[in-house]
C-alpha cells in the first residue's frame, strides 16, 4: 500500500530538517520520496491531506505502566500500546512493577512478545533489584541481553546505598541508566505535599526533601561509581538544582517530568479528588516554576507521563488511602504543547527532543531517520488543534486521569512505525494492498 | 434563622453569622436541657444515621443523645477500623444507608475528605463528627460556646491551643472557628506536633508553655496520643509533661486566672495535671454538656431549615 501525506511540515532537530508544506510518499510504510512527486509517484497511492500537521520522529513515552503481568483488569500490554498510538507515541518503556516484577528474561519476554505485532515498541525497563526488594541486584546481564534498556525499582528508590553502589557498578558494564524514583521511604508516608495545603486538609504530609535526599544520594553515587542515573518524575525545586548542578559537574544524570508535575499545583486537592494523587506528589507553584525553568536550559531532558492506571473502585476511595498515580498517555501531547508551546516556555525544536530524540538517547535506542529506504517512525501533530480530553475516549483500560473535561491545544493526528498506520482510531496495516 | 449551608464539613469556610446562630441556637437547647422533661419534638419523624468508621464513644453518645432530645429517630451504624482499600463498599454502604430514607449522617472517619464526599454521593445533610486529622466542627463550636458563656466574649480573647496540633482534628476548626469570631489563635507545643506553615493562617507558634499560660486567656489542650505511631514525635512521656504539662505550680507561678478546656478524655499527668484536671481552672465536664447543646442547635438547624 502506498500512502501520500501531503502539505504535512516536517521537523526533525537532530538531523536539522524543517521542511514545511511538503509531501511525504510511504510505499508499505517505507519512505520513499519526500518533496516533488511524479504523476507515477502519486498513482494508487491513498492521500491524506495534512495541512497545519507537523511530521515529527516518532515520540517516545520512558515511563510507562502497563499493568501485565499482574493486573491485566487495569491495563494489558496491549491496551497500553493502543492508548499510546492514540496518544501520538511509536514507542514506550515499561517499568518493571509487575505482578510478577520484570526481574527474569521470562517476564521481559512476554511482555516483548506481546506487543511484538503492535505498531508502538515497546521496550521493558527491568527491575533493578529480585522481586524491587531492594537486597540483591537483579540479573542484568541476562536481563540486557533480553532488551532491557534500564534497570529501575520504580515506585520505590532502591532501598540501601550499598545496593545502589552494585547496581551502578554492575550495570555499567552494560552501559544501561539506572531510573530513580527518588523518593525517602522513611519520609514518604504521607498522602500529599507537606506544607500550608496539607495543613489545611488534614492530609498526612509528605515532605519535598524526601525526594531531594535520594536526587542527592543518586548523583553522589553516580558520580563516584561512574554509572548513569536517570531521575524520574522530578518534581520539586531543589531536585531541579541539584540536577543542574551535578550536570556541569559533569556526572552522567538526565531527568524526566510528568505534565501533571508542570500543569497541576496541590493547591487543588482541595476536592480531595483521588486523581490528584500521586507519587511523587503534587507540588507548589513555586516547584512547577522551577520544573518549567528546568525544562527551558536542559536540565530537564525529557518529559514522561508515568502512566499509571488504575481500576476505578481502587481510586474510588478515600485520599490517604487511594493509590498513586494518574494515566497520561493520551494527554501528554496536548499538555506538553499547551502549557509549554502555546505559553512561549518552550520551542518545538526543544519539545521534540524532550518527547522523542532524548529518552531514546538516555535508553541507548537509535533515532528514527527521515531518509528515503528507511521505515517511516513518524508521530503526526496538529499543534493547534483544540480538542477538550473525555477519559471515556480513552484507548486505555482505565480512566483515572484528572484532565477530563479539559482544553488542550495540540494533538496527535497519526502515529506511523513498523510499517503500520494509527490513523482515526484505526490501526492501518501498511503492507497490505 | 438558617444557615447559609445543608451540610457542616467544618469551620473553614463558616461565616461569623452562622456560628453565631448556632450558638445562640445551643443557648436556647442549654435551657431545655436544664428542665425536668428534656426533651422536644423539634425533629419528630427524621431520621439520623451515625455512621461511625471509627471508635468515639462520646462523639457518639452526644450526637445520639442530642438526636434523642429532638425527638429523632437515630440510627448507629459502627464499623470497627478504618476502610482501607475498601472504596466501593464504603459507597455501597452509603447507598445503603440512603436507599432507607435518611435525613442526616453524622459522619466519623479516620480519613480526611470524607465527609465532602459523602456530600457528593448522597443527599442528606452531612455533619462532620471528626475526619482524619482535617475538622471537628462541633466539638469547635461547643468549645467557643463554653468559652463565651465562660468569659462573655469570644471576640478580643487569646486563645491557645496545647498539644499536638498536627495530629489533631479539634486544632484546625477551633483555629477556624475562633478567628472567625475575633479571637486571637496560637499554638503551643514540641515543634514536630506543629504543622508546617500553620504561621500562614495567622496563628502564632509558642514552644515553652509557661509563656502560652502568661500571654492568653483561654487554653485549649488537647489529649496526646499515646499509641505508638504518634509516640515517635516526642521523645518520652516524661519530657513532655515536664515542658508541655500543664500543673497547678505552673498555673500558680504565672498567677493567671486562665480557662482551661480539654476535650477529653485526659491522660492525667500528662497534658494536665491530676490537680489541674480537677481543679478551678478547668471546665472539662461543663464542655460535654454544652456538646449535647451544640449538637441539638446544629441538628436542629440543618435539619429543620434545609
Ligand atoms: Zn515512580
Amino acid at each position: 500500500m502506498k500512502i501520500l501525506l501531503k502539505n504535512v511540515d516536517i521537523i526533525h532537530p537532530e538531523d536539522k530538517l524543517d521542511i514545511k508544506g511538503t509531501t511525504v510518499l510511504l510505499d508499505k510504510g517505507i519512505i520513499s520520496k519526500i518533496g516533488e512527486l511524479t504523476r507515477d509517484d502519486k498513482a494508487d497511492a491513498k492521500e491524506f491531506d495534512f495541512s497545519g500537521k507537523i511530521i515529527v520522529p516518532g515520540f517516545f513515552d520512558m515511563h510507562v505502566h502497563l499493568r501485565e503481568p499482574g493486573r491485566e483488569d487495569e491495563e494489558t500490554v496491549i491496551t497500553g500500546c493502543n492508548s499510546a498510538a492514540s496518544g501520538g507515541f511509536t514507542g514506550i518503556a515499561c517499568m518493571p512493577n509487575t505482578e510478577p516484577a520484570i526481574d527474569t528474561a521470562e517476564v521481559l519476554k512476554f511482555i516483548k512478545g506481546k506487543s511484538s505485532n503492535h505498531l508502538v515498541e515497546v521496550f521493558p525497563v527491568a527491575a533493578a533489584t529480585l522481586g524491587r526488594k531492594g537486597e540483591i541486584i537483579s540479573p542484568m546481564a541476562e536481563l540486557v541481553e533480553a532488551g532491557a534498556v534500564a534497570f529501575s525499582d520504580d515506585g520505590a528508590a532502591i532501598k540501601t546505598s550499598s545496593v545502589l553502589k552494585r547496581a551502578f557498578e554492575y550495570s555499567g558494564m552494560y552501559n544501561t541508566p539506572i531510573i530513580e524514583h527518588c523518593e525517602d521511604e522513611s519520609l514518604s508516608d504521607g498522602a500529599m505535599n507537606e506544607g500550608i495545603n496539607s495543613t489545611l486538609l488534614g492530609l498526612p504530609p509528605l515532605p519535598s526533601v524526601s525526594e531531594d535526599i535520594i536526587v542527592s544520594r543518586d548523583i553522589l553515587m553516580a558520580d563516584y561509581t561512574g554509572g548513569r542515573i536517570h531521575i524520574a518524575h522530578i518534581s520539586t525545586k531543589n531536585s531541579v538544582n541539584l540536577v543542574r548542578e551535578a550536570k556541569k559537574r559533569g556526572v552522567k544524570v538526565t531527568a524526566e517530568v510528568t505534565p501533571h508535575h508542570f500543569t497541576l499545583t496541590d493547591d487543588l486537592i482541595k476536592s480531595y479528588d483521588t486523581n490528584l494523587k500521586m507519587s511523587p506528589p503534587l507540588r507548589t507553584q513555586e516547584d512547577v516554576n522551577a520544573i518549567i525553568k528546568g525544562l527551558k536550559d536542559g536540565t530537564i531532558d525529557c518529559i514522561a507521563s508515568d502512566h499509571a492506571p488504575h481500576s476505578i473502585e481502587e481510586k474510588e476511595s478515600e485520599f490517604q488511602y487511594a493509590p498513586n498515580g494518574i494515566v497520561g498517555l493520551e494527554t501528554i501531547v496536548g499538555l506538553s504543547f499547551s502549557e509549554l508551546i502555546h505559553k512561549n516556555k518552550i520551542s518545538l525544536g526543544d519539545l521534540i527532543y524532550k518527547l522523542s530524540i532524548n529518552p531514546r538517547k538516555i535508553l541507548n535506542l537509535p533515532i528514527p531517520k527521515f531518509e528515503v529506504g528507511s521505515s517511516a517512525n513518524f508521530s503526526i501533530i496538529d499543534p493547534n488543534y483544540v480538542w477538550t480530553v473525555d477519559i471515556l475516549k480513552f484507548r486505555s483500560k482505565s480512566k483515572n486521569s484528572p484532565f477530563d473535561k479539559r482544553l488542550l491545544t495540540g494533538k496527535s493526528f497519526a502515529v506511523i512505525n513498523k510499517q503500520k498506520m494509527f490513523f482515526d482510531g484505526q490501526l492501518i496495516d501498511l503492507t497490505s494492498v | 434563622m438558617a444557615l447559609s449551608t445543608r451540610h457542616l464539613l467544618g469551620l473553614q469556610s463558616v461565616p461569623k453569622e452562622d456560628i453565631q446562630t448556632i450558638l445562640d441556637t445551643a443557648h436556647t437547647f442549654r435551657e431545655v436541657l436544664e428542665r425536668p422533661i428534656k426533651k422536644v419534638p423539634t425533629l419528630q419523624g427524621k431520621t439520623i444515621v451515625n455512621l461511625f468508621y471509627e471508635s468515639s464513644t462520646r462523639t457518639r453518645i452526644s450526637f445520639e443523645l442530642a438526636e434523642k432530645r429532638l425527638s429523632a429517630d437515630a440510627i448507629n451504624f459502627s464499623v470497627s477500623g478504618s476502610s482501607v482499600g475498601k472504596g466501593e463498599t464504603f459507597k455501597d454502604t452509603i447507598k445503603n444507608i440512603e436507599a432507607m430514607k435518611v435525613d442526616m449522617v453524622i459522619v466519623r472517619h479516620s480519613a480526611a475528605g470524607t465527609p465532602l464526599y459523602l456530600t457528593k454521593i448522597c443527599d442528606s445533610n452531612i455533619i462532620n463528627a471528626g475526619d482524619g486529622t482535617h475538622e471537628h466542627p462541633t466539638q469547635a463550636l461547643l468549645d467557643m460556646y463554653s468559652i463565651r458563656q465562660k468569659i462573655g466574649k469570644l471576640e478580643g480573647l487569646k486563645v491557645c491551643i496545647v498539644g499536638d496540633v498536627a495530629h489533631s482534628r479539634v486544632a484546625l476548626s477551633n483555629i477556624f472557628g475562633l478567628q472567625t469570631m475575633g479571637a486571637k489563635v496560637s499554638v503551643c507545643g514540641p515543634s514536630t506536633m506543629i504543622p508546617k506553615n500553620i504561621n500562614e493562617l495567622g496563628v502564632d507558634v509558642i514552644y515553652n508553655i509557661d509563656e502560652a499560660i502568661q500571654e492568653n486567656d483561654v487554653l485549649n489542650v488537647l489529649r496526646i496520643q499515646l499509641e505508638r505511631k504518634a509516640r515517635e514525635y516526642f521523645p518520652s512521656i516524661r519530657e513532655y509533661a515536664k515542658y508541655f504539662g500543664i500543673t497547678q505550680e505552673r498555673l500558680d507561678k504565672n498567677g493567671k486566672d486562665i480557662l482551661i478546656l480539654h476535650p477529653g478524655p485526659i491522660n492525667r499527668g500528662v497534658e494536665l495535671s491530676s490537680e489541674v484536671a480537677d481543679g478551678s481552672n478547668q471546665i472539662i465536664l461543663y464542655q460535654v454538656t454544652n456538646g449535647v447543646a451544640i449538637r441539638m442547635a446544629v441538628l436542629y438547624l440543618l435539619g429543620t431549615h434545609n
